[in-house]
């Protein structure tokens, strides 16, 4: 029992550390925000510092329902930095509304997605799951005095019980058809032969699963949540719980259905092409920079699910990186959104008010276009890679078609991506003008990605496969 | 660090120094690099060893883990390279003046430009091929968008979103590649036999990328309104050198690697070919705009480098590479031309000029010059690679010959027409006549373009030495799978009886 809980010392900060500053919340009140933000930040990077000290074990614990292994340890750390850059970012954009629950939530909801990660077995999962959505829930609905954010929440939690419940639907009918709830017995059960009862139960599994990630057709709740939830917490959704989600699916699908892949396979192949061409098109008429870039979300989605689709090595490998990149990425457009404010403090969120951005904040668009032609693929962006490692997985798993059809997709994704680039530096100034300025540290964070984006980020191409492949091999 | 990174390093540097320094700065900082870039390329075109290593200035570091930074070039990149720096100066000239919004962008786009293209023409690994041939995207994109004409907005659009989704296929056809041949390195792959089948799929996926940049018909359409829409500068560089690596991928990637599927599909080649001769010729005849009437000429002229291509042979192959250096500084050449009687009365319709000859005779002199280097007036550079390039098509098939010949007749016919209405004609128009001559910058401009066009026409084997080893490379290459040409077979036999 000792020995499990020092395998899970990292979640054990984070709830330790959640509940103390909640506790000093209930009795300093609003009034110290500054001192949640740091003392969650410093539980956040605790935690960080702790999973890098087990980085490498391989172990399970708590009868087998948890795991402790470098594919679990590699999704938390990306998880839990990004948390941390959600809660550093917040303050600026509550102002006056920023209260102590925020901090507090998002470790919650980091801590629910670290047992999302390492869950290996159902139960588990669905336990991580639920306390990072009903953080979530909250959190969307942050601003309660705002109408879109209530109704921001609303949906999500709608939408997202609904979810859960197809997800236990599916899990009890794994569990009544292959007798166990543990991943690894579930995967003994499906390999001798998949029975019907066992095909629903994975559906509706990957279906659940597939909400949580907003792939197409379970996507329709995204771009009303991502446009309603203050811009933080968007900020926030676009990042950990994608990780976490995309982590647990790959892990689902790899460790518990793995012997199934001909059952599933053709389900995700559509989920990845429905999501890339669906993420593509949805983003067009799009005037709303957070609804743009929940549609980016959707798009590339899509592409991590490519990698998914070949069921390899190489194709989780891909998904990883992928998963680095996409966050540094969202992250860094998202402190672009967030500087985003007219001379009254009023929130820019159109898309044609960006126009002339160019001229009246240079490094703000540069920025941004940075990210945007990242997010499209194109080279020498770092952006690339990802998408040429998934591409590559895809090849070598003979879905050459899949590989096609994706990237003739991705055309049509980068029609947006470069409109909102022709917005910013080909027309004429916008009568708005933005003059929302960042902190040292959001721009020190904005350059960073950018820079890194650029192309730095090749250099980083040896030291990612290594990681990318330690946490891969976990799984085969 | 060798010759080539320090040719990619410095005008990346200095396009960041560019970006972030005033207008005055960026215009002297940029033609610094420039300069400095071209002289480089001499340095290097000195130092290549004619018939030495097939590959030479080779630099290779296992920076990405995956994939090489690997350089090194041959003799038809060298001469690419070259053509690049040697136009990349000029093309600062040509805008000294005539940017005078956010020139330090604008600066930083182009050197970042020369940069890419330098990569392109120097990379030895697939993978880094890919990341320049695509970035090059980026700042044309910028280039046509923000400083182009009235319509640059969706020219812009049209010029990124055609090319990307060529290039996209041939992507997924170099993945296969890799994935086939286990390696990403250009030089083991040149000698990597594919099995057939795969070829020709492969052939297809880059035919897709590469049609749509050189441009062939009928994927040439974003080019007019790009060339129309894009400042001076952006033409002259766009017809001058991107349009270069479209056949530069034919020549080191289609043909060497895929003979086969080369060799089955050579009559798409040829027909699509027969047909841009032709049918852009006659486009270009009837055209009010000047420059639009000069990329309907380039479309044409690639024509003739693709069917030359697809000769498989010698004199059809340095042909072919000769009309891509020739057309480089000659399109060039001839888009600066109008740029200087834009920059005058701002307009490039033809109708508003005439009668130059008057009070512009520097002008058109250089002029003339171009338009007949242009149409291949033995002398020029235009002359020699016409002249090769149907040689080569000749043997292969006289039909081809026949008519991308007459491509050649109603080239001088377009040109001739273009010619006489801007610039001979009386001198009517009363903002015509108030029209000045060249002036220094546009002398200095003027000056090495007709010198490198009449050099190229008079000895072209300063050019063709260097390339020759690696054209019969590629011809050995194709020399199993190419089928025997129809020379003889075709022609009439009343012609074949007189020659007995």
């Amino acid at each position: 029992m000792i020995a499990d809980l020092n395998l899970i010392w990292p979640e054990i900060i984070l709830a330790v550390g959640a509940m103390v500053t909640l506790m000093i919340g209930v009795y300093l009140g609003d009034r110290r925000v500054a001192l949640y933000q740091i003392s969650t930040m410093v539980t956040l990077a605790a935690a960080i510092a702790a999973v890098a000290t087990i980085f490498g074990t391989e172990a399970t614990a708590f009868s087998g329902t948890v795991a402790v292994d470098n594919f679990g340890n590699f999704a938390k750390i990306l998880i839990y930095a990004a948390s941390l850059v959600c809660i550093v970012i917040a303050p600026r954009f509550f102002e006056k509304g920023m209260k102590a629950e925020y901090p507090v939530l998002v470790v919650l909801a980091a801590l629910g997605m670290g047992i999302m990660v390492s869950s290996r077995d159902m139960m588990t999962l669905y336990i991580g799951l639920e306390l990072n959505s009903l953080a979530a829930y909250v959190l969307a609905s942050f601003m309660r005095n705002d109408d879109r954010s209530s109704e921001a929440g609303l949906k999500y939690f709608v939408l997202g019980a609904l979810a859960s419940g197809m997800l236990l639907y599916g899990i009890s009918l794994l569990y009544g058809f292959s007798g166990s709830t543990q991943f690894n017995e579930i995967a003994a059960a499906l390999a001798s032969d998949v029975s019907r009862g066992e095909l629903f139960g994975l559906i509706f599994v990957l279906a659940g699963l597939a909400f949580k990630i907003s792939a197409v057709p379970f996507h329709m709740w995204t771009p009303d949540v991502y446009e309603g939830a203050p811009t933080p917490v968007t900020a926030f959704f676009a990042s950990a719980p994608k990780v976490a989600a995309m982590a647990l699916m790959t892990r689902v699908a790899i460790d518990a259905m793995g012997p199934a892949l001909g059952a599933w396979q053709q389900i995700v192949i559509f989920l990845a092409l429905a999501s890339i061409i669906l993420g593509a098109v949805g983003a067009i008429g799009q005037k709303n920079i957070k609804r743009l870039l929940a549609y980016s979300s959707i798009n590339n989605v899509g592409f991590m699910l490519i990698g998914l689709a070949a069921g390899t090595q190489a194709g989780v490998e891909a998904i990883l990186t992928y998963l680095v990149v996409y966050l540094v990425t969202t992250l860094g457009a998202f402190l672009v959104v967030l500087q985003l404010t007219d001379k009254d403090g009023n929130r820019v969120e159109s898309i044609p008010a960006l126009a002339g951005l160019s001229s009246s904040r240079p490094g703000l668009a540069a920025a941004m276009a940075v990210f945007l032609f990242s997010l499209a693929g194109i080279p020498p962006l770092f952006g690339f890679w990802p998408k040429y490692l998934v591409f590559e997985a895809a090849v070598a798993a003979d879905l050459v078609p899949l590989a096609v059809a994706g990237i003739v997709a991705s055309v049509i994704g980068a029609y947006y991506y470069i409109a909102v680039i022709k917005t910013m530096y080909f027309d004429d100034k916008s009568d708005v003008q933005i003059t929302g300025q960042g902190t040292l540290i959001d721009n020190a964070m904005l350059a960073a990605s950018a820079v890194w984006l650029c192309v730095i980020g090749y250099l980083f191409i040896p030291v990612l496969g290594t990681v990318s492949t330690s946490a891969a091999s976990v799984l085969f | 660090m060798g010759i080539l990174s320090l040719m990619l390093a410095i005008p990346a540097i200095a396009a960041i120094l560019c970006i972030f320094s005033g207008d005055r700065l960026a215009r002297f900082v940029a033609l610094g690099a420039t300069l400095v870039n071209f002289a480089l390329g001499l340095v290097m075109w000195r130092g290549f060893e004619v018939n030495g290593a097939q590959w030479q200035f080779v630099e290779r570091a296992d920076l990405f883990g995956r994939f090489q930074y690997a350089l090194g070039i041959d003799g038809m990149a060298l001469m690419l390279i070259l053509l690049t720096a040697f136009l990349m100066p000029l093309c600062i000239l040509a805008s000294w003046q005539a940017i005078q919004k956010r020139v330090g962008l604008y600066m930083g786009m182009f050197l970042l430009m020369e940069a890419i293209v330098i990569g392109v023409f120097a990379a030895q690994d697939l993978i880094l091929f890919y990341i320049f041939f695509e970035a090059a995207l980026i700042p044309m994109y910028f280039i046509i968008g923000i400083w182009g004409g009235d319509n640059r907005k969706y020219a812009a659009f049209k010029f990124f979103l055609y090319t990307l989704l060529g290039s996209v296929l041939m992507l997924i056809a170099m993945i296969v590649m890799i994935n086939t041949a286990g390696t990403s390195d250009i030089t083991a792959l040149l000698n990597y036999d594919f099995p057939t089948n795969m070829q020709f799929w492969l052939w297809l996926a880059f035919f897709a990328s590469l049609a749509v940049k050189m441009p062939m018909f009928p994927v040439h359409t974003w080019l007019p309104d790009a060339h129309v829409q894009a400042p001076t500068a952006g033409s002259m560089i766009l017809a001058g050198v991107l349009l270069k690596m479209g056949s530069y991928g034919f020549i080191r990637f289609m043909m060497p690697m895929f003979p086969d599927a080369s060799a089955d599909l050579m009559w798409v080649v040829f027909i699509l070919s027969m047909i841009a001769v032709v049918y852009t010729s006659l486009i270009a005849l009837v055209q009010n705009d000047m420059k639009k009437l000069i990329a309907y000429s380039s479309v044409a002229h690639m024509a003739i480098v693709t069917a030359g291509l697809f000769a498989f042979n010698q004199q059809g192959l340095e042909g072919a590479l000769v009309i891509m250096l020739s057309h480089g500084v000659v399109s060039a050449a001839l888009f600066f031309c109008v740029g200087v009687i834009y920059d005058r009365l701002h307009t490039r319709e033809i109708s508003r000029y005439g009668g130059l000859a008057i009070n512009m005779p520097a002008y058109a002199v250089f002029f003339l010059l171009f338009t007949m280097a242009s149409i291949g007036l033995p002398g020029t550079s235009g002359f020699v690679g016409e002249f090769l390039s149907l040689l080569g098509i000749y043997e292969a098939s006289s039909f081809v010959a026949l008519i991308c010949a007459t491509g050649i007749i109603l080239g001088a016919a377009y040109m001739l027409y273009l010619y006489r209405r801007v610039v001979f004609g009386d001198l009517t128009k009363d903002d015509v006549k108030a029209m000045t001559d060249l002036n220094a910058r546009e002398w200095a401009i003027m000056v090495p373009l007709a010198a490198v066009a009449l050099w190229m026409g008079i000895y072209p084997e300063s050019f063709l030495a260097p390339m020759r080893d690696d054209v019969a490379f590629v011809v050995e290459r194709l020399a199993d799978a190419k089928p025997a040409g129809d020379a003889q077979l075709a022609a009439p036999a009343v012609i074949a009886g007189v020659a007995q």
